[in-house]
């Protein structure tokens, strides 16, 4: 019993380090240009790897960088992270709701640390319950190149020529689109809001007094008001929602 | 410099932690208030957008690289290419065009 037990275990493990390991290239890539970001805050290799290690986000980081920058208050960078990664919060709910009952508290704790758009997402396809085994596998991959990307990045952010690092600081943006794009194709409102979100954001850059703002405190109006009209003005259906966790 | 960079990563990792375990944890409900439900599916999608633009076009050496990167991009997943294809097609337009323009 005991044997059959770990067979089954190791197999998941084996299946979350087969499907972290395309995350993990992916991550690399994408936390080399963050790296980029956090020396131009004033992170040294060690910092950038401790901030992706422990943080996992690359919206979240990046806006979190761009505080450090600016030298902001420490609420500012408790407010902008709780509202840049406010979509892990939507799919650890989610994510609950895979979780056998009875699960350890442990497996909750340590599973929860590594909720990213990818990983979120590849545990959610697996049919049945979430097997503890198969998300460390995925996260024993995933994690590491993340935080190794940041650490390089800082460092070589220096070494590369300046048409390598310019071409290099879009690969975030590039993410962001990725992951925005397809759902507005899906949902013409999602796209409208995106659309919308574009504008103000380009105005709020310019405009008088507004754009003396920090660009913290702009992110985090701008994301709290568009989307609270949005919520107001068209509430989500349940199909929406479906489509959204699929 | 008037604040700790390690105090900054301290909240930033804090903050985050929380955020994924906490309904992980404490939530075993699905959400039912369908005002917070709209408001947590929309954040995502305006916060990113609200980061990308005009950002991106500030972010290269070249605004005109910046623009170019954020067409390809938008043109590139609209197609459905992957995560990482979209990333590196952003990059490839900005080095080409940097180099000739």
């Amino acid at each position: 019993m005991k044997a059959g037990h770990n067979d089954r275990k190791n197999t998941a493990l084996k299946e979350g380090i087969r499907d972290g390991i395309p995350i993990g290239l992916g991550y690399f890539a994408v936390s080399f240009s963050l790296g980029i970001a956090a020396r131009n805050a004033g992170l040294n290799a060690f910092q950038g790897f401790i901030a992706s290690l422990l943080t996992n986000a690359s919206a979240g980081e990046y806006a979190g960088f761009s505080v450090i920058a600016q030298d902001a208050p420490y609420w500012e960078m408790a407010l902008i992270i709780l509202v840049a990664n406010a979509r892990y919060l939507l799919m650890s709910c989610a994510l609950s709701q895979k979780f056998r009952p009875g699960t350890k508290l442990i497996h909750r704790l340590v599973i929860g640390y590594d909720i990213t758009d990818e990983l979120f997402g590849i545990n959610i396809a697996r049919p049945g319950y979430i097997e503890p085994a198969y998300s460390y596998g995925a996260i024993l991959v995933a994690a590491p190149a993340w935080a190794t990307g940041t650490a390089l990045g800082v460092i070589a952010g220096n070494m590369l020529p300046a048409n390598v690092v310019s071409a290099l600081s879009v690969a975030l943006f590039g993410m962001f689109i990725a992951i925005i794009i397809p759902p507005s194709k899906q949902n013409k409102i999602v796209g409208m809001f995106v659309l919308i979100s574009f504008a103000a954001s380009y105005l709020c850059g310019v405009l008088p007094y507004i754009k003396n703002m920090s660009e913290g405190t702009r992110t985090i109006i701008l994301t709290v008001v568009i989307s609270a009209v949005a919520a107001w003005k068209f509430p989500i259906k349940e199909e929406t929602e479906k489509t959204d966790e699929a | 410099m008037k604040h700790n960079i390690y105090v900054y990563i301290l909240i930033m990792a804090g903050v985050s932690y929380l955020l994924r375990v906490l309904p992980l944890t404490l939530i075993r409900k699905p959400i039912e208030n369908n005002f917070i439900k709209s408001f947590l599916f929309y954040v995502p999608y305006v916060t990113l957008a609200v980061m990308t633009f005009p950002a991106i076009i500030q972010a290269t050496r070249l605004p005109l690289a910046g623009a170019a990167a954020l067409i390809i991009g938008i043109t590139a997943a609209w197609k459905g290419v992957s995560l990482l294809g979209v990333s590196v097609s952003c990059c490839v337009v900005v080095f080409i065009l940097e180099a000739f323009l």
